[in-house]
């Protein structure tokens, strides 16, 4: 009896005492990382089997300030559904899912948003045969929708507001969309528009498709982890601050060393030439160096992964930074 | 210690104290469950409580034949819908996997080769493979048909598309209800004429036309009463109007494919039950009945399949338990059942997960139990009654 209890003691602890997320990655040895099932441009396996994209880039940043090292994250696929229920119980370190800021998520679901890695909005797809110009004209349209997100309620929200009926079709991930629109089972797609743009790329032959202009809603899109661990919530915070402030200040993956030798104060801070905002951290005094040096600035890696260059030829737009027209802003290094 | 070990051999003691000592760690065991789980929801601020049941649901469901759903709705409501849907696929696929599974089993056991390896193939082929594959080939293939716009036309009323199968919605119009009456006393009646010819049969030997009376009392009667108040029925006809059609009765090809799956893989568990069935019936009641002259027909309905029945029953309550759990596999199509709708999205759009999977789970009980329970009466029903 008494062994029992002993192991009734033991297990409990083991529930009830939590480590910080910080010191359990570091004794992991690598960061577990919550990704979509395969969204181009955000997170989706290239052609070698690397997971690459905005998302993705989010994540290896993180590794990277942890350990100095990109390679060090293993990528977890969750579904729209999956992803809560997988951070909630520790799955996973941490979300970059292309996961809208809501206040039910931030607040009702126990996790900390910190910060937006892509300003989106809900769009709408349809077949350019169809011939339709605007949203408004959908009357009586089948629309497919993941379920389980926000675009889910902005639907019901934006077709009752404009006094249109239409059916939705739920489902469950991207590919399920795409293979019964392509079908032909529904009319329209909706989702972010950087979704539709992505799995517009993805298209036989893209220009068989039309995004409609309607936006109905702001989708800010970010990483996102539990609620409570602030010391975590931090480092994740600001390894996306890091790769915004490096635009701002015009450091590259390719200028960074020459950069070690600037004048500007914030330039030497952010680098950890000056100061000791690593060990703030509990990370190294480098940490944002070998970000900026590994994965690149933001918009480095906004160009890479959903920029005009690429298959989802996506502006700038609201991601450009606050000094060129858009509205990304990092709080000051100091 | 003598003492303790005079206590442990008396087996009325020990018996108790091992029941005790179960049902303690049992308790302590559940204690800890919960203990844990609120410790944790609460540290990690989620919310718990059953008021969100009563907050609108903000989201739509399309497939909902019974119960008249907007986004403004409760998730209350999303529970009702829930459950009637998966009531709907359940209790069709099981009336459906009887019947065919009826057929099969008997077809199986057929002298003619063909026939019985054709139906050996089907068995094999669909209780060997996951169910939750079959559901998605048959959608895929049901998502491969032409669409909307090319709606195949049957018969000039039926229009087949990927977007389900439409058809003329019968409305009801006044004086209708006469007609609906005279069937359900048709009904009745043919039931009491049955039971009267019976009992005359028993005493007397003679024999009436209870089919075929049967017949003029539920379809002529009525069909003529139709006629006199003036064919009181119409049809709301499907028409393709903007991106699909209006009015008219849909039948979504998540159902069908729902429902062929379901109905297709458990008729093949219940064939070989009502072939273990009839096997089970001894050859000398097959010869015996022939020696006194049944037509094989009779011997079939009036000597092997009742005595079969009590080898039946029992295993196939539990195919049709399978079948309505198995339901829960809708989500893979998007069909909007109790796991999809309420388990699925307004677990999600709430976050509540343990309270949405508890009411769920509390739900399959009770459909289950409920099932059980009525299969248990007829099960006794048909046992031999020994006087």
């Amino acid at each position: 009896m008494k062994k029992l209890l002993s192991i009734f003691a033991v297990v409990a602890f083991a529930f009830s005492a939590h480590a910080g997320t910080l010191d359990d990655v570091k004794n992991r040895g690598f960061l577990k990382c919550g990704v979509t099932t395969g969204l181009a441009g955000f997170a989706a396996p290239d052609d070698s089997g690397e997971w690459a994209g905005l998302d993705a880039d989010m994540c290896r940043a993180v590794a990277v300030a942890v350990f100095g090292d990109r390679s060090k994250v293993e990528f977890i696929t969750t579904t729209g559904k999956s992803r809560f229920p997988t951070l909630a119980s520790g799955e996973v370190d941490m979300l970059a899912r292309n996961t809208t800021w809501t206040i039910s998520r931030d607040v009702n679901l126990g996790f900390e948003f910190v910060g937006v890695n892509f300003y989106d909005g809900q769009g709408f797809m349809v077949p350019s045969a169809l011939g339709v110009s605007s949203a408004t004209e959908l009357d009586g349209a089948t629309v497919c929708i993941q379920t389980g997100t926000t675009t889910e309620l902005n639907l019901a929200d934006f077709f009752r507001l404009n006094g249109i009926s239409y059916e939705a079709l739920p489902i469950e991930t991207n590919d399920e969309g795409k293979e019964n629109l392509f079908a032909g089972r529904c009319d329209v797609y909706t989702t972010d528009a950087s979704g539709l743009s992505s799995t517009r790329a993805a298209a036989s032959n893209p220009d068989k498709w039309v995004v409609l202009p309607e936006i109905i809603s702001k989708e800010p899109l970010g990483p996102l982890v539990r609620h409570g661990d602030h010391q975590w919530g931090d480092v994740v915070r600001w390894s996306l601050n890091a790769m915004i402030i490096a635009e701002e200040l015009g450091i590259t993956s390719e200028n960074v060393d020459a950069q070690t030798s600037s004048n500007v104060p914030e330039v030497l801070r952010l680098l950890g030439v000056e100061g000791n905002y690593g060990e703030m951290l509990e990370l190294s005094n480098d940490w944002a160096y070998q970000i900026i040096k590994q994965i690149g600035n933001y918009s480095e890696s906004y160009e890479a992964n959903v920029g005009p260059d690429t298959p989802l030829e996506i502006a700038r737009g609201l991601n450009a930074l606050w000094t060129q027209g858009g509205i990304l802003y990092a709080p000051p290094f100091r | 210690m003598r003492s303790n070990l005079g206590f442990f051999s008396d087996e009325k003691f020990r018996s108790i104290f091992f029941q005790t000592l179960v049902i303690g760690l049992f308790a302590l065991g559940l204690f800890f469950v919960i203990s844990t789980t609120s410790y944790n929801l609460e540290k990690r601020n989620i919310a718990t409580g059953w008021s969100f049941l009563q907050n609108p649901a903000g989201f739509d469901i399309s497939f909902s034949p019974f119960l008249e759903f907007k986004s403004t709705d409760t998730h209350l409501k999303v529970y009702f819908v829930g459950v009637l849907n998966t009531l709907l696929v359940s209790v069709t696929g099981c009336i459906a996997a009887t019947i065919l599974g009826f057929i099969l089993g008997i077809v199986r056991l057929s002298s003619n080769w063909l026939l019985s390896r054709l139906v050996y193939i089907y068995v094999e082929f669909s209780r060997n493979v996951p169910l939750l594959l079959q559901i998605i080939l048959w959608y895929s293939i049901l998502i491969q048909l032409p669409r909307v716009k090319q709606s195949l036309q049957v018969l000039d009323v039926f229009y087949i598309s990927n977007r389900g199968l439409y058809s003329p919605r019968p409305i009801f119009e006044s004086g209708f209800s006469y007609v609906f009456i005279a069937i359900v006393l048709a009904l009745i009646s043919s039931f009491l004429i049955n039971r009267w010819a019976k009992k005359r049969q028993d005493k007397t030997g003679q024999q009436f036309p209870v089919f075929s009376s049967s017949i003029g009392l539920i379809f002529i009667i009525p069909l003529i009463l139709f006629f006199i108040l003036g064919s009181p029925l119409s049809f709301e006809h499907p028409e393709l109007k903007g991106f699909n059609f209006k009015g008219g009765l849909v039948i979504r090809p998540e159902f069908i494919a729902m429902f062929l799956a379901l109905s297709i893989y458990t008729a093949a568990f219940i064939s070989e039950i009502v072939r273990a069935g009839i096997m089970s019936v001894s050859k000398g009641q097959r010869e015996a009945s022939a020696a006194i002259g049944l037509k094989q027909t009779w011997i079939m309905r009036l000597i092997i399949i009742p005595q079969a029945l009590r080898v039946i029953v029992p295993p196939l309550t539990s195919q049709y338990l399978n079948l309505t759990k198995n339901s829960s596999l809708g989500i893979a199509v998007g069909y909007a059942d109790l796991v999809h709708g309420f388990g699925g999205i307004s677990l999600n759009q709430t976050g509540q997960a343990i309270e949405c999977m508890a009411i769920v789970m509390a739900t399959y009980l009770s459909i289950s139990l409920t099932i059980s329970f009525f299969m248990n009466i007829y099960n006794r029903s048909i046992q031999f009654k020994e006087k």
